[in-house]
């Protein structure tokens, strides 16, 4: 049985854990103390050395972008933390912000130093207040104590954190398009190369992290790299925050190795809702292809997972029991992805918008047979073939959901409609009446 | 520009905190709309040329950058923001019988406001809360695992003109201009209101208490 390992969330449920008291007292800020009497290529060759890749999704080693910064030309250079958290079924960086702030902030003033930034910024999505007043409050209090600021204790180390809003574009969480939000511009996708670490934040080497990834780096400081590389599998080092959302009786956040099973998360959650059984799930968001049951005992790791057809990405388990039409699901995620394309290129702008017209009338059951396979060569026109990678996490959940339940997609073309009474999939009873569908369109 | 000389010189004096924030001045553009917003309501015409002036950029630069972002509102927004998730997950949960029942219940439809200039109803994406579905935001705040029951309780009170406390976040949630200045970068003074982390949040933490597994154990 694999045990939970709370790291990040360990003081989640303290008394105003969000507090530089409270996070101070647990022993925060002593690895930045430890960190700043190290040189900075040794805290960069730990981080390698640890195995931890990025959890903002693609799973880049975090040591190595760091490693691929030019060297020093005394001109600026910047830590931008990806803090957008906008990837349907994703929701653990904002936990971690909302309850433990510092810890971030912490990861921040460690890799700055590691990396020679002297001004970071933490770019977070902006319909998430409270979670941006603890960070403003937390950026403070770190000022005030004396770990952010000039010559920090008495290092010699200066930095400066700003803390900065978004305004509403799930793109801007691709990291290009963040940097040029964060320069004031629309969010769009920049053509690479240049890599950010050569040309990024105002054309200078910028790193992008994730907040999870960023957090986890005072720890691997603090309790060295053989800790982190005893937790996790061969190349998916560590511990990392599971997200479980959906038909689960305790859903919510479950820090545990790299490695781990859903059978093993569901004993822990109490299972999928009583009297129900799991249907199909998404190992790391929405832009990952589904899984179904027979994945149950597949390790949630990056290898195993890409190996049986999908991706770890965010680590967001959304579940979903036999209840769900795979349809409307599809449909919804497949909307969102239209909503949120920025436009740039043709394959991604107009693909979305064609998936949606046939999967809507695919769901209403006015599809045809034809339909599918249109679904499908759509899907090829995008996939691949689309600037950044919004496109191709648009047609993940189609092609697998094909796939894996085409004759789902059929029966709503035989039937005229949904086979499905959406009211037994909510959380609370309701009988269904046909206004829902019409609402929606 | 139609500010008066008071607001005007509020203005200005707050975007040159913004505008020190950063090593680039057009970097100042997002968190300067959110503070038009905590002003105007709206990303108005004012607001836009006012942005134009500070950053040394044309209207139409900022407009395009505004047009881009779903939380600047054209029109005068509500007091209230009540947004409901129809995201996947959350629309499966329950989210979409809640929206059908509240925009009923409200009498608006999408991104429209009620007459008396209280509310605007949305329907929101996946708002990184999807362990508390079915989820609904008032003015960015949490309502976490809500029903048609309770979001229209949350809809009836703040209509009544009474307080509302989210699930997680501050004691009452404060109005679309005052949350729009926190998004400016101005702190409210409301960090350490707090009403509980969340069962959810906490609900890996507990299986690990209850099992005696802590990371030190190991
Ligand atoms: C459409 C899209 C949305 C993304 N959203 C996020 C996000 O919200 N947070 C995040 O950390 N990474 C997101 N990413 C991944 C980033 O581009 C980038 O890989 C990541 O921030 C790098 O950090 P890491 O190496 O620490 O994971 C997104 C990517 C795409 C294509
Ligand atoms: S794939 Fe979509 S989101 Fe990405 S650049 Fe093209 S249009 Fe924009
Ligand atoms: S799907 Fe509603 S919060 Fe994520």
């Amino acid at each position: 049985m694999t045990e939970l390992v709370p790291v990040l969330s360990a003081t989640w449920g303290a008394e105003k854990s969000w507090s530089l008291d409270t996070y101070t007292e647990a022993g925060g800020y002593a690895p930045l103390k430890k960190a700043l009497g190290m040189a900075p290529g040794d805290i960069i060759q730990a981080v390698k050395d640890s195995g931890l890749r990025g959890r903002g999704g693609a799973g880049f080693p975090t040591g190595m972008k760091w490693g691929f910064l030019p060297p020093d030309d005394g001109l600026p250079r910047y830590l931008v933390v990806n803090a957008d958290e906008s990837e349907p079924g994703t929701c653990k960086d904002i936990p971690t912000m909302m309850s433990a702030p510092h810890q971030l902030i912490e990861g921040v003033a460690i890799t700055s130093f590691a990396i020679g930034c002297n001004h970071a910024f933490i770019y977070l999505r902006g319909e998430v207040v409270h979670v941006y007043r603890r960070l403003l409050q937390a950026v403070r209090e770190a000022y005030e104590a004396g770990h952010l600021g000039t010559n920090i204790h008495g290092s010699g180390f200066d930095l400066d954190v700003t803390v900065h809003a978004g305004a509403g574009a799930y793109i801007c969480g691709e990291e290009t398009a963040l940097l040029d939000s964060l320069e004031g511009r629309r969010g769009q996708p920049r053509l690479k190369p240049p890599f950010p670490a050569v040309a990024g934040l105002y054309a200078r080497p910028t790193v992008v992290n994730n907040v999870e990834s960023v957090a986890s780096v005072p720890a691997i400081v603090d309790k060295g790299v053989e800790w982190f590389t005893a937790m996790g599998t061969e190349r998916s080092k560590g511990m990392g925050l599971f997200s479980l959302s959906g038909h689960v009786t305790r859903p919510g956040q479950y820090e545990a190795p790299l490695g781990i099973t859903l059978r093993e998360l569901l004993e822990m959650t109490g299972g999928i809702r009583e009297g129900h059984e799991l249907k199909f799930w998404t190992p790391g968001g929405s832009s990952t292809p589904i899984f179904t049951q027979d994945h149950l005992d597949t390790p949630l790791d990056y290898e195993s997972v890409g190996a049986a057809g999908s991706m770890l990405g965010t680590r967001a388990l959304q579940l979903f029991d036999e209840t769900t039409c795979v349809v409307r699901a599809v449909t919804r995620w497949t909307e969102f992805y239209k909503h949120e394309s920025c436009g740039k290129c043709t394959p991604c702008r107009e693909g979305t918008y064609w998936l949606t017209q046939i999967l809507k009338r695919i769901e209403a059951g006015r599809g045809t047979e034809a339909d599918i396979q249109q679904l499908l060569d759509t899907c090829d026109s995008i996939a691949g073939r689309s600037f950044c990678a919004l496109g191709d996490g648009a047609t993940s959940s189609i092609i697998s959901s094909v796939k894996l339940f085409r004759e789902e997609y059929e029966a709503h073309v035989t039937a005229g409609g949904c086979p499905f009474d959406h009211a037994a999939s909510a959380l609370f009873a309701y009988s269904d009446t046909p206004a829902t569908e019409e609402a929606h369109a | 520009m139609t500010y008066d000389e008071t607001t005007l010189a509020q203005l200005t004096e707050d975007a040159a905190a913004i505008i020190a924030r950063y090593p680039v001045k057009r970097s100042a553009l997002l968190p300067m709309l959110h503070l038009v917003q905590s002003v105007d309501g709206f990303v108005s015409p004012d607001g836009i040329q006012f942005c134009a002036e500070q950053l040394d950029l044309t209207a139409a630069e900022v407009s395009a950058v505004a047009t881009f972002y779903t939380q600047y509102k054209r029109r005068p927004n509500g007091e209230y923001q009540v947004g409901v998730c129809t995201n996947t997950l959350c629309a499966v949960m329950g989210g979409d019988r809640i929206w059908d029942e509240l925009s009923e219940h409200v009498g608006v439809g999408h991104d429209e406001t009620t007459e008396d200039g209280k509310i605007t109803l949305e329907r929101l994406e996946c708002n990184a809360a999807c362990d508390y579905a079915p989820v609904m935001m008032v003015n960015w705040e949490f309502f976490d695992n809500q029903t048609p029951e309770s979001a229209k309780q949350v809809v009836d009170d703040l209509l009544a003109g009474k307080d509302v406390a989210p699930s997680r976040g501050p004691a009452k949630v404060a109005c679309f201009k005052d949350v729009s200045r926190v998004l400016a970068g101005f702190e409210d003074g409301r960090a350490d209101e707090d009403q509980g982390a969340g069962a959810a949040t906490l609900a890996g933490l507990e299986v690990a208490k209850s099992q005696g597994w802590t990371e030190a154990s190991k």
